[in-house]
């Protein structure tokens, strides 16, 4: 089974994509369980670290945990924009969090989390140190920002991945 | 203008309301290209395009055809999930060039690279490249840019 | 009724689509450094493909989509590849 399907959630991932663009006949779900087939014995001869998923649990907390901040910080940042700033208060700064998690996906995926939420974007992370450097757009308290990253982000991450 | 005749009222107000929360968030995401001052705020606003500005458009069209054709369309999620993957790739990467730009120039208001000592670099596996090749296939580094 | 909506509702969007193009090719055009042109690049390049999802909408064709997946496509590698450049000086090394 793991010979044949060496990546099963990238080729189902793979064949619903296909699916997706075209329409669901028998045809296509043959064509495209070949390609996905295909495609996953292609990703098995480049050897990319496979990431270990935990606990499913965590995942879909995860998942709405972050679409709940992404609505909530689109609202802030738009309003934030629409009055100016309130007025020319509104600090932008720098910050700098010390991050425990050290797994390649897991870090692709706060990325991706940090940057979908608009309110923080990601600058540089240092794999030896694992300080993570990010731009805060409305800082208020720097304490707040942090403890939301490590104890919202960071250790949902640390329990599906590590 | 027929095929929109054919969309019941219950389903218009949805596709409407998507269509223009949208588009409303998109266009501020701009203005705030426009407006705000410095290149680390400006990084935030394109994101409000990306996020729900996309998420709202691609929400109405898969409600919109779906109905049109009569079976769930959901070729538009792949749109959605490409914006959602590559964002994160080029905003870093911008706001890496920008980082590195700012401080190769030595401009204020930018922190520091956190030190840490140098990795020490093994010699490179050069083959059979003597010294002199190596030298003839790898030019100098290129000198400061002339772009601002 | 239903038709009298949608129509004002994409009318609207493609309207605000197309005035946030603008904007971002404002900011293209200023500057004042080459990120903020690069930024307001990928900006433009997310708009566009939003105008063609509308403006597929409007029709009623799906043709729209590939061309709007042609331009995400375009756009990322366009943005990775300038960033690139903005960091090393040359994009192939």
């Amino acid at each position: 089974m793991s010979r044949l399907v060496p990546y099963p959630l990238l080729s189902l991932s793979l064949l619903l994509m296909w699916l997706l663009l075209t329409r669901f006949s028998l045809g296509h779900l043959i064509l495209g369980s070949g390609i996905a087939l295909i495609a996953g014995k292609a990703m098995a001869a480049l050897q990319p670290a496979q990431p270990q998923i935990r606990r499913w649990g965590s995942v879909f907390r995860l998942v709405g945990i972050v679409s709940l901040d992404i609505v909530r910080s689109n609202a802030a940042v738009a309003l934030l924009i629409l009055n100016g700033g309130r007025h020319g208060a509104r600090r932008s700064d720098f910050l700098q969090i010390p991050l425990t998690l050290r797994s390649q996906p897991a870090l692709a995926l706060l990325a991706i989390i940090l940057t979908a939420t608009p309110g923080t974007a990601w600058l540089e992370h240092d794999a030896e140190t694992g300080v993570l450097l990010i731009h805060v757009f409305d800082m208020v308290d720097e304490e707040e920002w942090i403890r939301l990253i490590r104890d919202r982000y960071e250790a949902l991450l640390l329990e599906i991945f590590e | 203008m027929t095929h929109l005749e054919t969309v019941p009222l219950w389903l218009a107000l949805p596709i409407a309301l998507f269509l223009v929360l949208g588009s409303t968030l998109t266009l501020l995401g701009t203005v705030g290209l426009v407006q705000l001052r410095s290149f680390y705020d400006r990084l935030h606003a394109p994101t409000l395009g990306t996020s729900w500005g996309a998420a709202g458009i691609i929400l109405a069209a898969i409600l919109l055809f779906s109905w049109m054709q009569g079976r769930p369309v959901l070729h538009e999620l792949v749109i959605g999930a490409f914006v959602m993957i590559t964002t994160p790739v080029t905003l870093m990467m911008l706001g890496r060039a920008a980082l590195h730009r700012d401080r190769a120039e030595g401009r204020g208001g930018v922190p520091a690279a956190v030190p840490h000592p140098d990795p020490s670099e093994g010699p490179p596996d050069v083959g059979a490249l003597s010294p002199e090749d190596l030298e003839s296939t790898r030019p100098p580094k290129a000198p400061p840019m002339a772009i601002r | 009724m239903s038709a009298t909506i949608l129509s004002a509702a994409l009318t609207y969007a493609q309207f605000a689509l197309a005035l946030a193009g603008c904007l971002a090719c404002w900011r293209l055009l200023r500057g004042p450094r080459a990120q903020d042109r690069v930024l307001a690049l990928d900006t433009l390049y997310v708009t566009a493909m939003l105008l063609f999802v509308v403006a597929g909408m409007r029709l009623g064709t799906t043709f729209f989509f590939e061309v709007s997946l042609v331009i995400g496509v375009l756009g990322f590698v366009a943005t990775v590849s300038l960033a690139k450049f903005l960091i090393r000086g040359e994009i192939i090394e």
